[in-house]
């Protein structure tokens, strides 16, 4: 069996780790800042896999290059939506890429339910599968 | 050419004074080059070999003709411009001597879009000519006008990543095994267990298509089933690489449909389906948002031995063109064959936007790429957990890493060797961007990950002595130092 414990959401480059401590997320945002890349924070309490857009923690942070600073952001909106999952993209602008190049989670609920597997049986034994979040069936901001 | 009445004179003449050898030829913008490793028969002069090699992929036959001069044939000839010694063969080395020869071909002796036009000229008849023992077809440049006749990748590495929603690492995957004899229903249990347990696909094996112990639907209704289960498991977009290869285009079609049907991300297919079934499920794939992975079956029959045959790195370029969004382009250090300077160069034919001369990866030309995708390469075949710091070190992070033993021959099971392969490449990706030297310092960062983690620590245990170390058949002829030119 896995060393996981009930339901944790593997989104993002670093979910199989221990969670990460602010120094190590100063790491590699000094890592995505080298690369030239611009840090967005982003949050939600709908994890669905599709749910490309989470809402933006302000605009992405394309002139700021001080990972200290940057920090200071991930933590103001940590604080703000405590229960929240928020996660820190680093967007390449570069020609033939122009999409995030890392992405990772730093703010999960302290519980989380997962997702119900709702299967909907057609002809010739042929599912329709739809992923339903058991915290998204609250109405937003009263999820965890 | 003098005089051109005695040019067309009937009877045969050398190649080489039929045109189709100019020292002085300048290739143009708009040519398709190629440049092949000739053999010469005995006695047949270099520069006699590499005119007939131009003659015979492009205009000529073996005597002359007039009806060549209804043509505009000055055109439509091949020109080889270009013969040089190949280091390191001739006498006094174990080689016999070997030649570069530089071809260049006008763009018009070529149809739009076609992978199979191109290569009947490029590797038609000419491979079985008696003037030459031993033919391959080293690398080539396709002009930019060329490349925009063709789609290109059906996804793309970018968009594949943004669909997948993961970023940042390479992706995970294994291959069911064994290979052959699983019912739709056990096969369907190590897809399940292994993308619950940390992968984000698995794949089909390159023969596993509609056999008696396993017909397609029941594989696919089982396989979409798990891979449902473990995308709601894990919160996780997850894949299984569904083959559709199939005896007819009809049967692939109709398999591809039922894929995208149950919602499969991708689908995949064999080389062996040939260069136009290919760039039609290239098609196919663009037109219903599916990812399309190329299992190279069959490649090693004539990509493997150095004189004869064709390098892989045009087979990288020829499936660009086609228009797969993945494939299998070596480990370089698992079980099969791969020199690492080799396999940069298929990897950044495969994956950049321009690729400069670079003679020591084996690549003789500037490659500008002109907007086609990036094919994401995928590494499969004897790799292991322990392995993590090198895979990322040779292969970067744009890359499925696929551990199929690594796997499913976990001690624990299949979940827990997921587990332990998706931990050390988090550690090791961690590692990498904090300034880790990886490549001296990996096994450290998986001993420390191994330490809360035992499905790890069982992996680096099982496979810790397992090596592949033998000798590449296919290397490059230029040492970084070496000032030989081409």
């Amino acid at each position: 069996m896995t060393t996981q414990k009930g339901t944790r959401i593997t989104q993002g480059q670093f979910s199989f780790l221990p969670d990460l401590t602010d120094a190590q997320i100063t790491a590699q945002i000094a890592y995505a800042l080298k690369r030239g890349y611009a840090i967005n924070i982003e949050y939600t309490d709908d994890p669905h896999p599709r749910n490309t857009y989470w809402e933006m923690f302000g605009m992405p942070m394309f002139d700021l290059k001080d990972p200290a600073g940057i920090l200071m952001e991930i933590n103001n909106c940590r604080k703000t939506f405590p229960k929240h999952y928020v996660r820190v993209t680093g967007f390449d602008s570069s020609r033939g890429w122009e999409t995030p190049r890392m992405s990772f989670i730093v703010n999960r609920p302290p519980s989380e339910p997962g997702f119900a597997l709702m299967r909907q049986e057609g002809p010739g034994r042929n599912v329709q599968y739809t992923l339903s979040s058991y915290a998204a069936r609250r109405p937003e901001g009263e999820r965890y | 050419m003098g005089n051109t009445a005695e040019r067309y004179k009937a009877g045969v003449i050398p190649y080489a004074k039929m045109g189709y050898w100019d020292a002085d030829y300048q290739p143009k913008e708009t040519d398709v080059i190629a440049l092949f490793r000739v053999t010469p028969q005995e006695g047949v002069d270099s520069i006699e070999a590499a005119a007939a090699i131009a003659g015979e992929s492009s205009t000529a036959t073996w005597t002359v003709v007039w009806t060549d001069r209804l043509t505009a044939c000055d055109l439509y000839r091949a020109k080889a411009y270009r013969v040089d010694p190949v280091p390191n063969t001739g006498p006094g080395t174990k080689t016999e001597q070997q030649y570069f020869a530089c071809i260049a071909y006008d763009l018009d002796l070529f149809e739009e879009g076609s992978i199979a036009n191109l290569t009947a000229s490029i590797i038609g008849n000419v491979f079985g000519f008696k003037a030459v023992k031993a033919l391959r077809l080293e690398d080539m440049r396709i002009p930019v006008a060329y490349l925009k006749t063709f789609q290109g990748p059906a996804t793309g590495i970018v968009v594949e990543r943004e669909r997948l929603d993961k970023f940042g690492r390479p992706l995970l995957g294994a291959t069911t095994k064994p290979k052959l004899g699983l019912s739709g229903r056990n096969y369907g249990r190590v897809v399940y267990e292994a993308l619950k347990g940390g992968l984000d696909f698995v794949k089909d094996d390159e023969n596993i298509n509609s056999q008696p112990f396993m017909h397609w639907r029941d594989r696919f209704l089982y396989c979409m089933e798990a891979v449902n289960k473990a995308a709601a498991a894990t919160g996780e977009v997850k894949g299984h690489y569904l083959n559709v290869t199939a005896g007819t285009m009809e049967d692939m079609y109709e398999r591809a449909d039922f894929a995208k049907s149950l919602g499969s991300v991708i689908v995949m297919i064999d080389l062996v389906i040939g260069y136009t079934a290919i760039q039609s499920m290239a098609k196919w794939a663009r037109k219903n948002d599916v990812i399309l992975h190329l299992h190279r079956a069959g490649n090693s029959t004539y990509s493997r031995q150095k004189n004869h045959g064709m390098n892989f790195r045009v087979i990288c370029k020829w499936m660009r063109m086609a228009g797969v969004d993945h494939i299998h382009a070596g480990t370089v250090v698992g079980k099969l064959e791969g020199d690492p300077l080799m396999i940069k160069g298929f990897y950044d034919t495969l994956r950049e936007t321009h690729t400069a001369q670079s003679l020591e990866n084996g690549l003789f030309f500037d490659q500008d790429w002109a907007s086609l995708k990036k094919v994401m390469p995928v590494a499969s075949g004897g790799i292991h957990a322990g392995q993590m710091h090198q895979l990322i070190h040779y292969l970067g992070e744009d890359v499925v890493l696929q551990f199929g033993g690594g796997t499913i021959g976990h001690p624990m099971g299949i979940q827990a060797g997921a587990t332990a392969n998706r931990v050390a490449l988090e550690a090791v990706i961690q590692a990498r961007n904090e300034g880790v030297d990886i490549w001296n310092e990996g096994p450290q960062v998986l001993e420390k990950a191994a330490k809360w983690c035992a499905p790890l620590k069982a992996a680096l245990e099982t496979w810790k002595d397992i090596s592949f170390n033998y000798t590449s058949t296919d290397t490059a002829d230029f040492v970084p130092t070496a000032t030989a030119s081409v």
